[in-house]
């Protein structure tokens, strides 16, 4: 008796959890998957799941400007991103001391207001006529017709901003860990502090580049928040051909499949990644 | 530690000559660094620092974008809550919708968190491979393909929707976050438990439960963090059920008032100062 519960314990505490899951994530993606095959349209109906692979085609011949932008706007976003992350992130693991933390905090203060504030505040600082164009137009410093907001930079400045946290901690946690000892092993070995760094800081720190490239580059890639906001009408993302089709066109089927090829680029480029790293470290990763 | 290491003092002198030069370049270097992250930290803060200073602006017309006079009438409560009464609504379902979600996940995640760090089973991989996607997968995927779930299901959308997609995607930032704290316990506590004569109810809540408490709450709080700021998801799944940053995006294009301004820099300060509190609490505690 007592073999059979203990056996039986770890599905009755996965139960409730693996229910939740299964109903609210699994069976959506698959009936979204069958969605994207049907044809037809919202007013005349749609056809049978799995007889038309013609979204998928439609999806990339009709959209391949926005699915290009998202890759751009997305990869650029994160090598700024890195960029701009490494030399905070080395200097608070090495340079911190006590205030490490306080560092880390001030780092995270963003996330204090609002993912839609944020941005919408930065639509309004660099807005045309704003506090900041707008004085500099004032002291003829900028020609009157010069605007930030409605360009492709403004996107990915914006992306920056919002994921660069995401960055910074992750390569901050590598640095972290990286143990003194084996720096003075270089140092004693005759390094000079170039070959320390790029033979042994930065490989041990890889792992922590890898988790924020993917920490950002999976939410910049889909978000369309940021290309609405600061890039306008001409800066559009695939996530807002997602938006679009679901509530403005209502093509369902399009939307799925355009929504399950987003999904599963991601996910086979994620999967290649995880096995690179071993599985665990993306996980923990993605939950720091 | 590393810090004095990088410095050079601790490091055994070299010859002569050489080591003021070198020093002196490593010293410049380091104020290099100290300003980019203080220029970092500054451009982070940058659209904060404009929310709470714009809440004290007076403006002429309906854009709150240049400054035209100091004011404080925007923080009269009654006119913070009582001009726009359907964000103040709004408000009010971000913290029920967050409070009821983390509640969820917290208690849902909690229990999947101990099943995969305590026990080996089939179906284990299937989990963990679900929980992945779950975390991995675009938001604007996971809202959409919920919102054609409940159309097709015939769910009317609304407050229920957005909690149950909420402590969809809270549960395993919850699970993973206390799998690792379980993954850190040692097994023989709790067989001294059973040795002792205590049940499986008694060993998990006398002693389980108190060991992996602080994963625990720190999976609550990072749910409780990405409920109340969710968008995407939420949008998609709330049908007209408004929490606050849809409120602030659909308002967004007609100007924001003032009030958004001062609802903001209340949040950010008790959040801030509960962050603060937290973590003297946490240190004197360790």
């Amino acid at each position: 008796m007592r073999g059979t519960r203990t056996k039986l314990t770890p599905y009755l505490l996965m139960l409730p959890g693996g229910l939740w899951l299964a109903v609210f994530f699994v069976v959506p993606i698959i009936l979204m998957i069958g969605l994207s095959t049907m044809s037809g349209n919202i007013i005349s109906g749609f056809g049978d799941p799995f007889h038309h692979f013609g979204n998928y085609i439609d999806g990339f011949t009709q959209y391949g400007h926005q699915w290009l932008n998202s890759a751009i706007y997305a990869g650029l976003g994160c090598l700024i991103s890195i960029v701009l992350s490494y030399p905070i992130a080395y200097w608070i693991a090495f340079y911190g001391g006590a205030r490490k933390s306080t560092y880390l905090f001030l780092i995270l203060l963003p996330f204090f207001v609002s993912f839609v504030l944020r941005t919408v505040a930065w639509n309004y600082i660099l807005s045309d006529q704003g506090i900041v164009l707008g004085r500099l137009k004032h002291w003829h410093l900028l020609s009157q017709n010069f605007h930030i907001i409605g360009t492709a930079p403004a996107v990915i400045g914006g992306i920056v901003y919002n994921y660069l946290p995401f960055m910074i901690l992750p390569i901050y946690v590598a640095l972290e860990r990286v143990d003194p000892r084996v720096i003075e092993a270089g140092r004693d070995l005759y390094a000079n502090a170039a070959t320390v760094f790029t033979k042994v800081v930065l490989p041990l720190s890889l792992p922590g580049v890898f988790a924020g490239v993917l920490l950002n580059f999976v939410p910049a890639a889909s978000d369309y928040v940021n290309a609405q906001v600061l890039g306008g009408t001409g800066n559009n993302m695939i996530g807002n051909v997602i938006y679009n089709q679901y509530f403005i066109v209502q093509n369902y089927p399009l939307q799925a499949s355009l929504s399950f090829s987003l999904m599963g680029i991601l996910l086979i480029g994620i999967f290649i990644y995880a096995r690179a790293l071993g599985t665990e470290d993306v996980l923990e990763a993605a939950a720091a | 530690m590393s810090a004095a290491i990088l410095d050079g003092d601790t490091a055994p002198a070299p010859a002569a000559g050489r080591r003021p030069r070198v020093r002196q370049r490593k010293r410049r270097g380091e104020r290099i660094l100290h300003w980019i992250t203080w220029a970092l930290i500054i451009w982070l803060a940058l659209p904060i620092a404009f929310v709470i200073m714009f809440s004290f602006n007076n403006p002429h017309g309906r854009y709150n974008i240049t400054w035209s006079g100091f004011t404080l009438k925007y923080w009269n409560p009654s006119r913070l809550f009582g001009q726009y009464p359907d964000l103040t609504t709004a408000l009010e379902h971000s913290f029920e919708v967050a409070v009821i979600a983390t509640i969820g996940a917290t208690v849902l995640g909690t229990l999947v968190g101990l099943a995969l760090g305590k026990y080996r089973f089939r179906g284990q991989g299937a989990t963990n491979l679900v929980q992945f996607a779950c975390i991995a997968a675009p938001e604007v995927v996971l809202g959409s393909s919920l919102a054609t779930f409940f159309l097709q299901a015939r769910f009317q959308m609304g407050e229920l929707t957005v909690i149950a997609a909420h402590i969809m995607f809270c549960l395993s930032f919850v699970a993973i976050t206390v799998r690792a704290r379980v993954l850190t316990l040692d097994p023989a506590v709790e067989e001294a438990a059973k040795d002792l004569g205590a049940g499986p109810w008694e060993t998990f809540r006398l002693v389980t439960l108190p060991m992996i408490m602080p994963g625990v709450i720190a999976g609550a709080l990072l749910a409780f963090a990405l409920s109340i700021d969710d968008f995407i998801t939420t949008e998609f799944t709330s049908g007209s059920f408004q929490t606050y940053p849809l409120w602030i995006w659909s308002a967004s294009r007609q100007g924001l008032p003032p009030q958004v301004n001062v609802m903001g820099s209340i949040i950010f300060l008790i959040g801030v100062i509960f962050a603060i509190v937290y973590s003297i609490f946490s240190r004197r505690r360790a």
